[in-house]
């Protein structure tokens, strides 16, 4: 079998599990007791990781220089010099993406299994997020333009349908909204560069593309206009779908949705599809250092900012949320400067670590009965071991401790990027202070869930009654909710109960302490010599840099995530509660900093500065469009003005029609004189 | 006398006809105002006939007149009709179909 | 002498068509045509046109004006004065002058076009005229023209001639067969006496029915 027919494949069962579990809906019902949907959605998915691995070893069969492949199932035109086809790329890159995608989502999908049991939108969910996967699989696979953009916009959607999936909710509908809003706004950044670039290249293909660029097509000197202005419009579509600043603001509000979507989308796959992006156009962008210049300070920018917001968050699944922001950072910023192996690596471990602990998180919310704010929640560490175990595990791959494989993935980044040399030291400096702050915010998290006090949910869980709320409740705004339609089941799971999930959390953490080891400095370079082809042409591509600055890096690395871990210690760890439930230093220090509490809990004020500068004055042109210009101009002026033309022009000429006959006669008499009067001209 | 002083005389009376049609109210005067007209024409096509020599033009008289004795009998009888429903026998009156 | 004739007739012609326009009274409009009629059949047998002179006064000046005489009979109208028909209101003034002015315009075309043809073909007297058994104007003429050349103009006419028989007695029928009994009138023993769908003037009109007379005759 050849490796793009794998490569098909790859797209084929997804697509196919999608279709099944949709128009099986009638037959399972919605609630699918016995989880067939559940079933086929994972088998489905399993399929396509088998299928990639396929891909994989059948592309290893082939020549280093001969690992580009392209495959086109049919030309949709022609015409009019666009070359717009059906047509997949695999290569080398995107057998790592399919890899990395396909694999944390079978487990993701293994999870989802128990959680979402007895929700009465099963079937629909798994549809859903099949749907998703597949559109997510195009996107990476996407041999040219057209299909990258109907893969991009695909995963929106998907992402907009997942997010607003408990839709009785309103929070979780304006949340799907904002973030479908959002992505709609770097879709049109993503096809206005491509146009740019089409417009240099006069073709949609990524390697006729590619090679266009490589020869000539925008000139020999970098930086044109054109492609640095389509490089940045590319960057706008990768910092919306990535959720970098300023088009971040979507990503904690899509937390309303149900956590196993929130650990597949919005940590290890969606968002890691600027990343990509940056990464598969790197020819485009070696020729436009300008528009690298701008990923790496967006990346920069955001990794910091979205780590001091961390700090101050209280709902659980908020603070993992601005941790995938930060290290989404890391890895825009790493692509960004060229440090394509490293950044992808990140991305790989990343989503490893980052499903694992949103796994975790999920567990530990249906511990607590639906409840997601940091403050309810304490000394779960007896009763959900494994929970706290994967957190632990999770939390130092995070933190950049070694041996996990945070640890060698983050910090090759920075070590590229300080060898790139001049101002991009300011980059190094940055994702160090960033380092300590994920270590905070990260155990900080921890040891106010796990340690101390146990609160009552844990306490009832210790005695082996799993805790239900009285009234299913949103844990946002209190509302009543109904169990039985468009809100979350009544049942709750937890890993130590259900055995779906604990495989797919075991399996996770493996990956999350394991993965590392493929990509040891100066050691053994997996991943930079599995994804060389595909940047054969990048500059400076493989890390060069002096052992002693790496070690100095690691160390330092090393360093810092261990003195954060110990702050948060210190400030949460165990025994720092007060009579009333408050960290007594925590709370002190807050008194001391208020000004910059205020800023890192109000997200940067972000929202209300998007509200005061966008939404304001677009809904301001709305009203006055309906009431002023709708009114007066439309309906009076021209639609009144044509109807009261037509009918001051139709009674005119009613006026003939007046029923005498003398009148008739004498028109007769006036039109036979004129036809006379016509013959007597003639002769 | 020649055939022009007949011809003149067939554009009066058709002239004469033209003008009781659009000047008299009732509708039965306004028929024999129609049939004026017809005289007139009738006029003009027998001494056209007579100028040619050949008989096609009192042919077409006759074809005429038929027709005339024929629309005074449907315009008699129209007449007739709107009488006994007790309209007004008045052409400015009956003006149903207008607007 | 054909001059002088003519000149009588022509001006019996003129006369006749200017009392139709200006009488007011329907009835005297009816004589004033068949005048006119009478006249013009002269006129035609000053062209030669014997049997269509006949025609004239036989058909048009016999039949057809008997039956408006009837008609004229029958419904009246009363002729307005010419006070009445100024005091009524522009819209009739006005058409009169229009109308005026308009049939000036036609008879000034007319004379136009008459004149402008400068007068060769029509100043003649006409072809030369033969006289015998057949010739032009005779009934034999027109007969024998009728019945070969003309034929189907011939059919046709009486094709149209039935159809407006026909529909001449469709439109003046009185409506309605055997009507019930309303009882809204007293029965009184003259009203016995009148047969019923029988076309006296007085049912026509409606005060000799036992029934209800006007909504037979749906007003």
């Amino acid at each position: 079998m050849s490796t793009t027919t794998w490569g098909w494949l790859v797209l084929a069962f997804p697509l196919a599990g999608m279709l099944v579990t949709a128009l099986g809906f009638r037959r399972w019902g919605g609630r699918d007791s016995n989880h067939v949907a559940g079933w086929i959605g994972t088998g489905a998915i399993f399929l396509a990781f088998v299928c990639a691995l396929g891909a994989l070893v059948s592309l290893q069969g082939h020549t280093a220089s001969h690992r580009e492949l392209v495959s086109s199932l049919w030309n949709y035109a022609s015409t009019v010099g666009i070359d717009a086809q059906m047509s997949i790329l695999v290569d080398p890159l995107s057998v790592f993406m399919i890899l990395v995608v396909s694999g944390v989502s079978t487990l993701i999908h293994l999870y989802s299994i128990s959680y979402m049991d007895k929700d009465r939108g099963f079937v629909r969910y798994f549809s859903y997020l099949n749907f998703f996967v597949f559109s997510m699989l195009l996107l990476v696979l996407a041999g040219n333009f057209l299909l990258l953009i109907v893969g991009w916009a695909f995963v929106g959607a998907a992402s907009y349908l997942l997010i607003s999936f408990w839709y009785r909710r309103t929070t979780a509908t304006t949340a799907g909204i904002k973030a479908f809003v959002i992505n709609v706004v770097g879709d049109a950044g993503l096809v206005l560069g491509t146009f740019f670039i089409f417009k240099h290249t006069g073709t949609l293909d990524l390697l006729k593309s590619f090679h266009a660029a490589e020869t000539g097509a925008f000139g020999h000197s970098p930086n044109n206009g054109d492609l640095v202005a389509g490089c940045v419009l590319l960057l706008v579509g990768a910092f919306a779908k990535s959720a970098q600043i300023p088009l971040h603001t979507w990503l904690p509000d899509a937390m309303e949705g149900p956590t196993p979507v929130s650990s597949l989308i919005h940590a290890a796959t969606m968002v890691t599809a600027g990343v990509y992006l940056i990464a598969r156009m790197h020819p485009l962008f070696e020729r436009a250092p300008a528009a690298q210049d701008v990923g790496a300070v967006v990346g920069a920018l955001t990794l910091f900012i979205a780590g001091t917001i961390g700090l101050a968050q209280t709902d659980i699944k908020r603070v993992i949320a601005y941790s995938t922001m930060s290290q989404i950072g890391y890895m825009i910023m790493g692509v960004s400067v060229g440090a394509y192996a490293a950044g992808l690596f990140h991305l790989m471990t990343h989503a490893f670590f980052k499903a694992l602990l949103f796994m975790a998180a999920g567990s530990l919310i249906g511990a607590m009965a639906g409840e997601q704010s940091l403050e309810k929640m304490g000394g779960f560490r007896k009763a959900l071991p494994f929970t706290y175990a994967c957190f632990i595990v999770g939390g130092l791959a995070l933190s950049g401790i070694p041996p996990f494989s945070g640890f060698f993935s983050k910090d090759e980044i920075l070590l590229q990027a300080g060898e790139r040399g001049g101002w991009h030291w300011a980059l190094y400096v940055i994702g160090y202070a960033g380092a300590v702050l994920t270590a905070i915010y990260t155990f900080r998290m921890i040891f106010r869930a796990f340690h101390g006090e146990p609160v009552a949910e844990a306490r009832e869980l210790e005695g082996g009654h799993l805790a239900h709320a009285a009234v299913p409740r949103n844990p946002a705004t209190g509302e009543e909710e109904d169990t039985d339609v468009g809100f979350p089941g009544p049942e709750h799971a937890i890993a130590e109960r259900a055995w779906p999930m604990r495989i797919a959390m075991s399996l996770l953490a493996l990956g999350a302490v394991g993965a590392g080891l493929v990509q040891i400095p100066k050691t053994d370079f997996v991943i930079d010599d599995f994804l060389k082809p595909t940047f054969a042409t990048a500059k400076a591509y493989e890390p060069a840099g002096k052992t002693s600055v790496l070690v100095i890096g690691l160390t330092l690395g090393t360093l810092l995530g261990l003195a954060g871990i110990a702050l948060a210690y210190r400030i949460w760890g165990v025994g720092a509660r007060d009579a009333d439930g408050r960290y007594r230093v925590a709370a002190a220090i807050q008194a001391r900093t208020r000004p910059l509490y205020e800023l890192f809990v109000n997200k940067w004020y972000f929202d209300e500065a998007i509200n005061l500068l966008v939404v304001a004055p677009v809904a301001a042109t709305g009203r006055f469009a309906r009431d002023t210009f709708e009114r007066v101009f439309v309906d009076e002026t021209l639609i009144g003005g044509a109807t009261g033309i037509v009918r001051a022009g139709s009674a005119a000429v009613r006026a003939a029609q007046s029923g005498f006959v003398r009148y008739y006669a004498a028109l007769l008499v006036i039109g036979v004189a004129g036809v006379g009067f016509y013959f007597l001209l003639q002769t | 006398m020649s055939i022009d002083w007949y011809l003149a005389v067939s554009a009066i009376v058709f002239a004469l006809g033209a003008l009781g049609v659009m000047t008299r109210r009732n509708p039965l005067v306004v028929l024999l105002c129609l049939e004026l007209m017809l005289n007139g024409g009738n006029l003009a096509l027998i001494a056209f006939s007579r100028m040619w020599g050949n008989g096609d033009g009192q042919i077409l008289a006759i074809v005429v007149m038929t027709v005339a004795a024929c629309e005074v009998c449907i315009g008699l009888g129209m007449i007739v009709a709107i009488y006994r429903r007790r309209l007004p026998i008045d052409v400015d009156e009956l003006r149903e179909l207008q607007g | 002498m054909s001059a002088v004739l003519f000149f009588i007739a022509a001006i019996g012609v003129i006369t006749g068509a200017v009392g139709v326009v200006v009488l007011r009274n329907p009835f005297f409009a009816v004589l004033a045509l068949v005048g006119h009629l009478v006249s013009l059949a002269v006129l035609f047998l000053l062209l030669r046109a014997e049997f269509v002179a006949a025609v004239q006064v036989v058909v048009y000046a016999g039949a057809v004006m008997v039956l408006y005489v009837f008609v004229v009979a029958y419904v009246g109208g009363e002729g307005e004065s010419i006070g009445e028909r100024l005091r009524r209101g522009t819209s009739t003034s006005g058409m009169r002058v229009g109308g005026a002015i308009l049939g000036g315009a036609l008879l000034v075309e007319l004379f136009i076009a008459l004149l402008g043809t400068g007068l060769e073909a029509t100043s003649g007297y006409g072809a030369g005229y033969v006289p015998g058994p057949q010739a032009y104007g005779t009934p034999a003429y027109i007969g024998k023209l009728l019945l070969t050349r003309f034929l189907l103009a011939f059919e046709l006419a009486s094709f149209l001639l039935l159809v407006g028989a026909i529909g001449g007695v469709v439109l003046a029928r009185r409506r309605g067969g055997i009507d019930e009994f309303s009882g809204r009138q007293a029965i009184t023993p003259l009203n016995l006496l009148r047969p019923r769908a029988t076309g006296t003037t007085a049912e026509a009109v409606g005060t000799a029915t036992v029934h209800d007379g006007g909504s037979r005759y749906g007003a």
